[in-house]
């Protein structure tokens, strides 16, 4: 086999073997770190959604995934592929606590992502996260660094709805102390969580008929990457 | 003899024809992610590994390879790598993946990799090209770092997230801000210049008195 | 309707692609020496995201929905080749409209806007008609860098700029003030 002349003008079948060689080898080794490393990633990611449901929702222990479907919530093991999912938290007896509902809207630099914790029967949210956001930091960014701003959402009454005013001005119990410096970034996670509310409010059994605990935990089913 | 060359072939990049001050190649991700030193860190290690992989292969296989489809050959062989760096990093450092988001897939459209391929591992046996690969990725390590530094001591006061300044310090935000990494580069671009002028006089000023002195 | 527009906005001066997400890079620098070429190139990468941002929806949804570790080297795949076969269907039909913007469109094909357009449109999860207004806002945000950084270049060159700084030092250091003057359209849509 000369390799000079296949070089310098080889036939097209040989091109199209050499792209179809590189292209199987490329795709076993893609799906073979995809398959090596994807029980690790779920891992981490439903890690990662447990963590930020517990801390929104004080003196939950377990959770599960819960769609709106046919006029009412119920609890499913994996969610549909763009179905909004919000998680129902109990206690350690299995006793209901409250929602986390994830929420996301536009921010001052680029969408805020965010998940808060909402107790039915207080109507108060009681704990607020943001899960991804890219506004200014040291500015923008105290909206989840700024320990006293997180705070402000432990105990806040959704009726009529939550307002963020000036820092040092609050006077209700459904008002929120901006951030100086940063109240277009604070109104903004006002905002998210009050759209979010008003769209699932509605959806909400009667406080006391919340679905109740299944055997299967969210974690274990949620394999989608 | 053999070794010297190799080892020339490594310390080119990192200096004489660093990726990033010397060629102004790779800038996407340079900028991107260099807001803080463990970013740029990250960032240079994934390119290391993709850059040194896809050498390696490119250059083993060069003679099998036909010319006509070479570049798609090289795409697929790094896009593969960056597959690779993309999950392995999502799965041991998810948290450094956030950060480094969407530019993990970008080093793909890195033009330093797609161009040593072209101008190097095709054409040098595997040594060398790995050798070259290496000194490269050492390069544009090195240039992720020092601007990744630069920015986070400025703009946040600190260095891989340790505070250095006392609770005064106001950092200089704009610096970890996407101005700052224009800024930051084009002032250390200068630099790179200044020392280059200064360098060619010095030697000039050599060989003139070699002159005056023969 | 308004997320459209935030989409649009968004990506055309908040996000712009070139200031924030320093997208693009490559021939931002090379490319901007003359505001005739930029305008070009500008407008050829418009057409390229768009057919980016179609062709990132349907694999998307009928592929990659299957398959989600094949992404990037679909991508870069499904995207070079129909940024050829079109180069080839504009030289057939329109030989104008292919000196315009043709010799820009393999090159851009590299560029990493466009697989980074392809990338975030996916990881915000956009459906068709984001997409494509994303692309577009996307693409006339890059153009409109491309035009202000030719602009300056254009004027600086008659200026007395000491021989140090001349080149890319400081055409980054002008693309530095003009992501810092971008900074300033942050909050444009959250204040409405």
């Amino acid at each position: 086999m000369n390799a000079t002349a296949n070089t310098a003008n080889p036939s097209s079948l040989r091109l199209v073997l050499t792209l179809a060689i590189a292209g199987l080898l490329s795709g076993i080794a893609i799906i073979g770190i995809y398959e090596t490393t994807l029980p690790t990633i779920t891992a981490n990611k439903a890690r990662e959604l447990r963590e930020a449901v517990l801390k929104v929702l004080p003196g939950v222990t377990q959770m599960q995934a819960l769609v709106y479907r046919d006029g009412e919530l119920v609890v499913v093991a994996s969610p549909d592929k763009d179905e909004p999912v919000i998680y129902g938290g109990h206690d350690d007896q299995g006793a209901f606590v409250g929602y986390a509902v994830p929420a996301a809207g536009p921010g001052f630099q680029d969408t805020i992502a965010l998940l808060y914790g909402y107790r039915p029967g207080d109507r108060q949210v009681v704990g607020m996260e943001i899960l991804e956001s890219r506004e200014t930091p040291g500015l923008g960014d105290k909206i989840y660094k700024d320990a006293d701003f997180v705070a402000e959402f432990s105990a806040l009454l959704v009726d009529p709805e939550i307002v963020a005013v000036k820092k040092g001005t609050k006077t209700g119990d459904n008002q929120v102390d901006a951030i100086t410096g940063a109240t277009i970034s604070a109104k903004a996670v006002v905002r998210i969580i009050n759209e979010a509310h008003t769209e699932w409010s509605t959806r909400y059994p009667a406080p006391g008929s919340e679905p109740d605990l299944m055997d299967t935990e969210v974690e274990s089913s949620e394999a989608q990457p | 003899m053999k070794q010297n060359v190799s080892r020339e072939e490594f310390l080119k990049g990192i200096w004489r024809d660093n990726p990033v001050f010397a060629q102004v190649l790779g800038m996407c991700p340079m900028l991107a992610v260099t807001n803080s030193a463990i970013n740029a860190v990250a960032m240079g290690m994934a390119t290391f590994f993709v850059l040194v992989g896809s050498s390696f292969l490119v250059s083993t296989f060069r003679h099998v390879i036909p010319k006509q489809v070479r570049i798609s050959c090289f795409i697929i062989i790094i896009a593969t790598f960056v597959t690779i760096a993309d999950y392995t990093l999502l799965a041991l450092v998810p948290g450094v993946h956030k950060e480094l988001g969407a530019f993990i897939p970008l080093i793909v459209a890195n033009c330093l990799i797609l161009g040593r391929q072209e101008a190097f591992a095709s054409r040098y046996p595997t040594k060398l090209a790995v050798m070259d690969a290496m000194g490269m990725a050492s390069g544009f390590l090195l240039a992720l770092f020092s601007l990744g530094a630069v920015r986070e001591i400025l703009g946040d006061g600190a260095l891989f997230g340790f505070k250095l300044f006392g609770e005064n310090f106001e950092p200089w935000v704009i610096m970890i801000l996407p101005p700052g990494g224009f800024l930051t580069l084009g002032v250390i671009l200068l630099f790179f210049n200044w020392f280059k002028t200064k360098k060619d006089e010095f030697l000039e000023d050599v060989a003139a008195a070699q002159r005056s002195e023969g | 309707m308004d997320n459209l527009l935030w989409i649009f906005v968004s990506a055309l001066l908040v996000n712009n692609f070139v200031l924030t997400y320093f997208l693009g890079l490559c021939p931002f620098l090379g490319v901007s020496n003359s505001l005739e070429t930029s305008a070009r190139l500008g407008l050829a990468t418009t057409f390229v995201m768009l057919v980016t941002a179609v062709c990132a929806w349907l694999l998307n949804t009928y592929v990659l929905v299957h398959a989600p570790y094949l992404r990037l080297i679909s991508f870069i795949v499904v995207i070079a080749s129909t940024v050829q076969f079109i180069e080839m269907l504009i030289k057939k039909l329109s030989p104008a409209l292919f000196r315009a913007m043709g010799i820009f469109l393999p090159l851009i094909t590299t560029n990493c806007a466009i697989l980074g357009l392809a990338i975030f449109a996916t990881n915000r999860g956009y459906g068709f008609w984001e997409g494509i207004i994303y692309a577009l806002g996307a693409g006339i945000g890059f153009t409109l860098a491309l035009v202000l950084l030719a602009g300056l270049r254009e004027e600086a060159e008659l200026s007395d700029v000491p021989a140090l700084l001349k080149g890319t030092a400081m055409n980054l250091i002008i693309a530095g003030i003009l992501s810092l003057a971008f900074m300033g359209f942050a909050g444009l849509f959250s204040t409405t």
